[in-house]
């Protein structure tokens, strides 16, 4: 019990002071690695309380793709330069933030130590957490029968969002024009090309063979590799 | 010394949440935004979880599940919009983007 209290302890000391400096921080990239500390953290209280694969996503997702995510548009956009804290565009707005976190800090406060350390409810009896089996096994148990339908249209929304992300971040160009692309496969079409190439070489005498590779492409809607560059200019 | 109980993981994720929606409302760029987003979506699966070994019932954990599938999406469509905006402008300032056009 103490071992479990000194975890729990420290583990919320480190939350909490990733969370204030996810707030308080005026870099963003020191933003970032905040919110890493408070994941980490909030990892370690999944573990404690027994819920080892949400532990295991929490650590994977949260801090191996969300913040990398995060950390690459902060760098890409160059925008990890400080942020004023000076200027209030509305009137009495930070007054007013630190009004409303106080109350949902009292309300909820509140709510949670009036009533002693019961908690209300009743213990389930379709999804029992059973102790012999793993928690994974258990938790694909109720995600494969009771919550089926919501994990199918989950990979909807995936697909959504990845839809979504490449129709934001592409450049609208020109419609891709089909005649330019003659009959044939690719590699029917790379190997004319190469020997194209070669016969005009051989024919020159030219002997720099080295940008052979990736010379020569014609500019056919490579709109993602224009767009990163212009943004890291 | 005290016990360690269901009120010490609930108490600790109001805080967070409560952290999380102070930074939403005090800062002004959107990605710092989208990162107190995160904190109080991670106060509240804390909260699930908490429930979930309190009422002994691995729904709440599925329920976390769903969360962190929704809050990656969602990074990934926001942060497609704010690399959307500011390719257009060079700000990173929430309260410039209040017209909705660009």
């Amino acid at each position: 019990m103490r071992v479990e209290m000194f975890t729990f302890l420290l583990t919320a000391a480190i939350c909490l002071a990733g969370s204030a400096g996810v707030v308080l921080l005026r870099n963003p990239v020191h933003n970032a690695l905040s919110l890493v500390a408070t994941l980490f953290g909030v990892a370690v209280l999944f573990i404690q309380q027994g819920a080892y694969f949400l532990a295991a996503i929490q650590v994977i997702v949260y801090a191996g793709a969300i913040v990398i995510l995060f950390l690459f548009v902060i760098m890409l956009l160059g925008v990890d330069r400080a942020e004023g804290f000076d200027r209030d565009p509305i009137l009495g707005q930070r007054p007013a933030a630190i009004a409303v976190a106080v109350a949902i800090l009292g309300l909820s406060l509140t709510a949670l130590l009036s009533v002693g350390s019961r908690v209300t409810g009743q213990a389930s009896t379709l999804a029992a957490i059973d102790g012999s089996e793993p928690n994974i096994n258990a938790l694909a148990k109720v995600l494969f029968t009771d919550y089926v339908f919501a994990f199918e249209i989950t990979s909807v929304l995936l697909t959504v969002a990845v839809v979504g992300a490449v129709v934001l971040s592409r450049k609208a160009g020109p419609a891709i024009d089909l005649g330019e692309f003659p009959e044939g496969t690719t590699a029917d079409l790379l190997e004319a090309r190469h020997a194209a190439k070669t016969q005009r070489h051989e024919a020159e005498g030219d002997d720099s063979q080295g940008d052979d590779l990736e010379g020569d492409d014609p500019d056919d809607g490579d709109a993602e590799d224009e767009t990163t560059q212009e943004a890291l200019r | 010394m005290l016990a360690l109980n269901e009120t010490w993981y609930l108490v600790l994720a109001a805080m967070i949440f409560t952290i999380g929606s102070l930074g939403l409302l005090t800062r002004k760029n959107p990605l710092v935004m989208f990162m107190c987003v995160e904190l109080m979506l991670n106060a509240v699966n804390l909260t699930f979880v908490t429930f979930s070994k309190a009422l002994d019932d691995i729904a709440g954990q599925a329920i976390v599940f769903f969360v962190m599938v929704v809050a990656a999406a969602e990074v990934v469509v926001g942060l497609g919009i704010i690399v959307a905006i500011m390719r257009r402008r060079q700000s990173a300032n929430a309260d410039d983007v209040s017209l909705m056009r660009g």
